[in-house]
């Protein structure tokens, strides 16, 4: 407890600072260069050199790069066409398709906005001066042809809803199982359990089986009103949004009855949920993005389950995702569940 | 009732220098003693003085620092969920689920140690009926009164007939007419080959037991008959007995 009073304004004042920034960057990038020319590879270097972008595919084709952003690999996809040098050396103008997962409304537009930025000055230092007939026309030699993907209309609910879904499930099947253990020591029960010869197995599991139901409930209920209200229908199937809510829930209310189990009082109980429920939803993706965070708060990150339950819903209701998209995600969501309940299970002390 | 069976010389609870150390405070302090199946056995001992330690101990809620023991035939360090199967135990605060039925608490815990529904359903009725308690059946266990709380908590304990009840100060905060009729059902679990292993404050009480041992400042100071006790120490009364002996404590009650 009193380590906790320490860490608690450590951590809010060290970390949240840097992983809650607005400032949106490592973007990653999903290139098809259909041109394979001295000219397209200057554009792909000059926007790297930015900073801003990481060059995480190289796709021959469109749907394949789209398949990268179904799998949350990029964010941005760049599609320079066959002919872009010789088009640009003969004054044609050329097409320079972007187009930006704009599941994350806010990262789509800003990633497009540099994207821009970055070719226009290429447009403007490089080629202006080197083709100016190019120019004559009024026209950029290389025009951009921006598609937002997935959000078309940079609906900012629609990026929200999914992840106030997540959050919702956290503190409801966190919540209340890290206060059910300590509660029952408060009251006593707990020793009369004790001291009966339940398995911890056995008591563990009838203590989760509750937050399943009314985790079950909560997402429903989410569904309902997202439907409803902001007129949201997950793109991709039930099976698979309520697949991974009990996966979710299994493993966050292991962690919860974790808490329950050390904690020796409702309020130390209340401290430590508190806590943890700071981190993981600022380190969740629900408002900035986990990939602009520096790589330390990636980390952190990459161990927080909401930050993974928040890609899944967004990719759920906005890309349709089915398992196998999100296999790598199921996997890190099982995993989290296992070795937060085993835990739980060896930590729950029958005999003191 | 059922057969009475006489205490018989068959150990149910054995203890050899059973010790319980918190850091550098020694709440229970080589203590060894035996109790025989059927028995009544009273334990005895001002706040402070380690019963209720002691009976975490043997109950394998706690685990001894050193010291051996066995409940039921079942080593203590060794079996401690062995041992809570052949066990029943109250605490001193009243411990059913307060958001549950009647019927349900009996129905959790009977399920618990493993018995069937249909023996579970047997059980309870007769229980029901053998206490007058048909009409509090459904009720949630937090509407009764105290006295009821208490009957109800010491009928579950028994609930899966076991070897040894622990019963930690059951009788508190209860009237006297409530506390007659609650030792009348100590002697109906007793009679039925029961042991009863009960610690308590009210010294008419323990008037009531077989045996009673009673623990100053974590030893035990005596060990006997109440009527053996009452001429050893020359006393009229277990009261005058325990005076006596309590008078030795050197701890300071907290």
């Amino acid at each position: 407890m009193p380590k906790m009073i320490f860490m608690f304004p450590i951590m809010v004042l060290l970390v949240f600072p840097w992983a809650a920034s607005y400032e949106i960057s490592n973007l990653n990038l999903s290139v098809i260069d259909n041109d394979h020319s001295r000219m397209s590879h200057q554009l792909v270097e000059a926007i790297t050199a930015s900073g801003y972008f990481k060059i995480t595919n190289v796709s021959n084709g469109y749907n394949d790069a789209l398949k990268s952003i179904e799998k949350n690999e990029s964010d941005l996809i760049i599609e320079i066409p066959q002919h872009f040098e010789k088009d640009i050396t003969t004054g044609t103008g050329v097409k320079v398709m972007i187009s930006a997962n704009a599941v994350n409304g806010m990262k789509g537009s800003v990633g497009m906005t540099y994207i821009s930025g970055i070719i226009s000055n290429f447009n403007q230092s490089n080629l202006s001066k080197q083709f100016p007939q190019g120019a004559k026309n009024g026209l950029m030699p290389i025009q951009i042809d921006e598609q937002y993907r997935f959000n078309k209309h940079l609906n900012y609910q629609v990026f929200m809803v999914p992840a106030l879904m997540v959050m919702i499930l956290t503190l409801v099947c966190g919540f209340f199982p890290a206060a059910s253990i300590v509660f029952e020591k408060e009251l006593g029960t707990m020793e009369q359990m004790n001291v009966t010869p339940v398995p911890k197995f056995t008591f563990i599991i009838a203590k989760l089986i509750p937050y399943w139901i009314v985790g079950i409930i909560a997402i429903s209920i989410g569904i309902i009103i997202a439907w409803l209200v902001y007129g949201l229908i997950p793109a991709g199937h039930f099976y698979v949004l309520y697949g991974f809510t009990i996966v979710y829930v299994f493993g966050i209310s292991g962690l919860g009855i974790i808490i329950s189990n050390y904690a020796h009082t409702m309020q130390q109980a209340f401290f430590i949920v508190f806590f943890f429920m700071m981190i993981f939803i600022m380190l969740s993706g629900l408002y900035t993005p986990v990939q602009s965070m520096p790589e330390w708060a990636q980390w952190i990150a990459a161990f927080n389950p909401l930050k993974h339950l928040t890609d899944v819903m967004r990719a759920i209701y906005l890309k349709g995702s089915g398992f196998g998209g999100l296999m790598k995600e199921l996997i890190v969501l099982v995993l989290f569940a296992v070795f937060f309940n085993t835990w739980a299970v060896i930590s729950y002390r029958k005999t003191q | 009732m059922t057969e009475i069976i006489k205490p018989s010389l068959e150990k149910v609870i054995v203890t050899e220098n059973l010790t319980k150390k918190f850091g550098h405070f020694t709440a229970v302090d080589h203590i060894s003693f035996e109790v025989n199946r059927g028995e009544i056995f009273g334990f005895l001992g001002a706040n402070g003085a380690g019963k209720t330690t002691a009976m975490r101990m043997l109950c394998g809620l706690s685990k001894p620092t050193s010291g051996e023991g066995t409940v039921a035939g079942f080593d203590i360090h060794k079996q401690p969920e062995m041992v809570k199967k052949n066990i029943g135990y109250m605490s001193q605060k009243f411990s059913l689920y307060d958001d549950l039925k009647v019927w349900e608490n009996i129905e959790l815990f009977g399920g618990i140690y493993g018995m069937t529904d249909n023996e579970i359903k047997l059980k309870t009725d007769e229980l029901m009926g053998r206490l007058n308690f048909e009409s509090e059946r459904d009720n949630l266990v937090k509407s009764l009164p105290l006295g009821f709380k208490q009957k109800l908590a010491f009928s579950v304990s028994i609930f899966h007939t076991p070897k040894v009840v622990f019963l930690d100060e059951p009788t508190g905060g209860v009237d006297p007419i409530t506390r007659r009729k609650f030792w009348e059902m100590i002697y109906e679990a007793a009679a039925s080959g029961i042991t009863v292993f009960v610690t308590t404050h009210y010294m008419d009480e323990a008037e009531y037991c077989d045996r009673v041992s009673i623990m100053v400042d974590g030893r035990i100071e005596a060990l006997d008959s109440p009527a053996n006790l009452k001429e050893q120490y020359n006393a009229r009364n277990m009261d005058g007995v325990f005076q006596q002996l309590a008078r030795k404590a050197k701890r300071v009650d907290s």
